[in-house]
């Protein structure tokens, strides 16, 4: 056997010089995606990191510039036992029977849930996961055992989850309500439609303000009814439950919109053949919501409170306007201590409660989207 | 059979079932109408309310809004216009002109800068009208930095949709360590920030090309994406000061190009999520058989795929035009005077001596809001559609 000929085609040959535009189309799956990628390691992944470095060390300002002196995890320490512990934490001396009761409750619900999904298998990435959302229930649980249920006084991390909690669910319950009747056949639906969305698309900062005068005592538009319920001489500054909800009812008027706008549209996806069907069944309009809307809508519903949790913990320019924060720290979120921290020029605290808010909003949401909506988007898909 | 007629019969009912049950299939019996509409006429006017309360406070004066509530402009107080002419009388430099003062600006200091290496001349004073330049700074900061959003996130939206990546996840790994060892090395040793980042830049490409070969996991499209989309989850605290310490490294600060740059990162999440939920529901056949007739991928994203999606488009563009617009955090943190936009100056009335200046405030927020509810008008017609609920659902 003879060694097979080799080809006169030498690479001289097979290469010929390549334009620019042909150049520039082979890389194009580089040039489609690169700038994105890049803005957001610029801008996002690498002061991700550059915050955990000032969240590590104790910046001073010298002539030159800032000063880095590494103090490991003083910084977060502080926040959990020394000092920052009643801003951040909240006042946790000691806890009421019912405070007790309430962790022992929690952290039995919290086993038995571990324990019955270490049972049906799950593989240990998951288990892992778990063991995070499960930890950090009772250590939520343990601070709202110590505060609230003690009568104690609240941190901003309890803040932050009461406008979280609170104001998610009773904007999801009035948007969808609201969603609900617009649905229905009204006239004048466009309109309606309309006007409701508008106030999503007011600055945060128009909000604060415009219910801080609004809702305003002596110069506000229900000064005669403050006067005539003797609350003439009250301000919304001097209780803490009261400016709680007084945040609370600017975000819900911003944000109910939202809800209302995506939840209108999968309520009037849904197939009124079935409803019809069912409504020529004699179904009461209670039973056809139970049982033929609510399913098709929930994988909707979950993914729209999903993302109006992962804004709400951000919330900031609300309480920074209508209340600056107070009376104390009662109306203050995390963002807004960690802005307050950063104005006092203590940065490397700044960070390190930004980090926490980081961490805090990445667990919660991370396990309401694995335990909740894709729950829900597969039972929706089987 | 074509015969039978069918007859319908009154039926009796009681005044009880003609209140509480509908009429007929899709309709509302008359009490759940009265509930129905009594709600929303309810919750319309709670929309309204403070929006109208900001805009006739806008044209009270100062006695007016500190002497207690007054409801209807001509009955119950006369409205002036007396927080429109402080705003713009306050300031010398608002006069018919401002708009020439500005543009000749514009055109002398390109001018000067431009023969700067040639001739030094001190470039014009800025005197221009602050409400003026807010308002244009709101404006130009808006527009480009969607533009830029868009471009970019759309583009990465339709490679996520399209086209197959594998990154090395060791890559990844290598990218992040760099990272630290930049900062670290940066902050605690002194070195400059531009050297730093280039050696590791230079590394970061060697390493990927030497040892990127030996690491087999990857990571797919679907991957990157939810990164991506995850960005949305940051809040905009955690980076703040890095960004600010960024900035300030390049001389960024206060200036139109870091608030773009920075407003379009924010953005960039929603963009890609929305933008890849329309793309990927194009048909992919149109594509493949322009890519047989020779067209280039830049080509066939231009004048096929683009064309296609322009009311999610349109319906991105806008949301993202009113987030900018309404941003605050960023711009309180990263300007300070020359790129002032509108929310920070409705925040500086209400640090006076003399308190909140709620009248001029109310001027400043009505000139805020005021196109954004012509946008949102628009835009709702396309949410309208269902724009939003495609990748919501997905």
């Amino acid at each position: 056997m003879t060694e097979p000929k080799r080809s006169k085609v030498t690479n001289k040959d097979l290469s010929y010089t390549e334009s620019w535009p042909e150049w520039f189309d082979r890389h194009s799956r580089t040039f489609f995606i690169a700038p994105a990628v890049s803005l957001i390691l610029i801008f996002a992944i690498f002061p991700t990191f550059y915050s955990i470095l000032f969240a590590l060390s104790r910046v001073k300002f010298s002539g030159t510039g800032l000063k880095f002196r590494f103090v490991g995890l003083d910084n977060f320490l502080n926040e959990f036992t020394g000092p920052e512990r009643v801003h951040f934490l909240g006042r946790i001396e000691t806890i009421s029977v019912i405070g007790w009761l309430f962790i022992v409750v929690v952290l039995g619900a919290v086993i038995y849930w571990l324990y019955k999904s270490y049972k049906s298998g799950s593989s240990w990435i998951g288990m892992i996961g778990r063991l995070i959302s499960a930890s950090m229930t009772i250590f939520i649980a343990w601070l709202l055992a110590g505060t609230l249920l003690s009568g104690n006084q609240w941190g901003t991390l309890l803040t932050t989850l009461f406008y979280v909690i609170v104001g998610c669910s009773l904007q999801f319950l009035i948007g969808t309500a609201l969603a609900f009747l617009c649905s229905q056949p009204i006239k004048g639906k466009n309109f309606f439609r309309v006007l409701f969305f508008i106030p999503l698309m007011i600055t945060p900062l128009g909000v604060g303000y415009a219910f801080k005068m609004v809702l305003d005592i002596t110069k506000g538009p229900f000064q005669p009814f403050w006067e005539m319920i003797g609350l003439k001489n009250w301000a919304w500054s001097s209780d803490a439950w009261a400016s709680r909800w007084f945040v609370i009812v600017g975000d819900s008027w911003q944000w109910i919109p939202f809800v209302f706008i995506i939840m209108l549209a999968a309520l009037e996806n849904v197939s009124r053949d079935h409803v019809e069907a069912a409504q020529v069944d004699g179904a009461s309009s209670v039973q056809i919501f139970r049982e033929i809307i609510w399913p098709q809508i929930v994988p909707v519903a979950v993914t729209v409170i999903l993302i109006r949790m992962i804004e709400a913990f951000k919330i900031v320019d609300l309480p920074n306007i209508m209340t600056s924060g107070g009376p104390g720290i009662a109306t203050e979120s995390i963002s807004l201590h960690s802005y307050f921290v950063w104005r006092s020029n203590d940065m490397g605290s700044s960070a390190a409660v930004a980090y926490l808010l980081l961490i805090l909003t990445v667990v919660v949401c991370s396990s309401f989207f694995n335990y909740v909506v894709l729950k829900q988007l597969r039972k929706a898909k089987a | 059979m074509s015969e039978a007629s069918f007859k319908f019969e009154e039926t009796k009912r009681s005044l009880f079932e003609r209140l509480f049950e509908s009429p007929a299939i899709g309709k509302m019996s008359p009490v759940s109408k009265v509930v129905a509409y009594s709600m929303l006429i309810f919750w319309s006017a709670f929309v309204i309310f403070p929006i109208y309360w900001v805009v006739i406070t806008a044209f009270k004066d100062a006695d007016t809004v500190n002497s207690g509530p007054y409801f209807i402009p001509f009955v119950d107080f006369n409205p002036t216009l007396d927080a429109w002419h402080t705003m713009v009388n306050a300031d010398p430099f608002c006069d018919g002109y401002a708009i020439v003062r500005q543009l000749s600006l514009l055109v002398y200091n390109s001018a000067i800068y431009l023969l700067s290496p040639v001739v030094h001349l001190a470039p014009m004073e800025p005197q221009i009208c602050k409400i003026y330049q807010t308002f244009t700074n709101s404006i130009v900061i808006g527009i480009s930095s969607t533009f830029f959003c868009i471009t970019i996130g759309s583009m990465a939206a339709y490679a996520l949709a399209r086209i197959q990546y594998k990154p090395k996840f060791g890559n990844i790994i290598m990218f992040v360590v760099l990272c630290i060892i930049v900062i670290v090395t940066t902050i605690y040793a002194g070195i400059p920030w531009y050297i730093a980042s280039a050696v590791a830049l230079v590394l970061f490409f060697l390493l990927a090309r030497s040892l990127g070969k030996h690491f087999t996991a990857t990571v797919g499209n679907n991957d990157i994406l939810f990164w991506m989309i995850s960005q949305r989850i940051l809040p905009p605290i955690v980076v703040i000061i890095p960004v600010y310490m960024m900035y300030q490294a390049v001389g960024l600060l206060d200036t139109h190009l870091a608030l773009i740059i920075i407003y379009a990162v924010a953005n960039l999440p929603i963009v890609v999520w929305l933008m890849h939920d329309f793309f990927a529901g194009l048909p992919i056949e149109l594509e493949e058989s322009a890519q047989l007739d020779g067209s280039t991928r830049f080509g066939i994203f231009w004048d096929i795929v683009l064309p296609l999606t322009r009311p999610g488009l349109a319906a991105t563009t806008l949301l993202t035009l009113i987030l900018n617009w309404n941003e605050y955090l960023f711009a309180v943190f990263l300007s300070t005077s020359k790129a002032q936009t509108l929310p920070i100056m409705v925040a500086a009335k209400n640090a006076g001596e003399r308190g909140t200046l709620w009248w001029e405030m109310c001027a400043v927020i009505v000139v805020m809001i005021v196109p954004v509810i012509f946008m949102a008008i628009f835009l709702q017609r396309f949410i309208a559609k269902g724009v939003l609920l495609g990748a919501v659902k997905g």
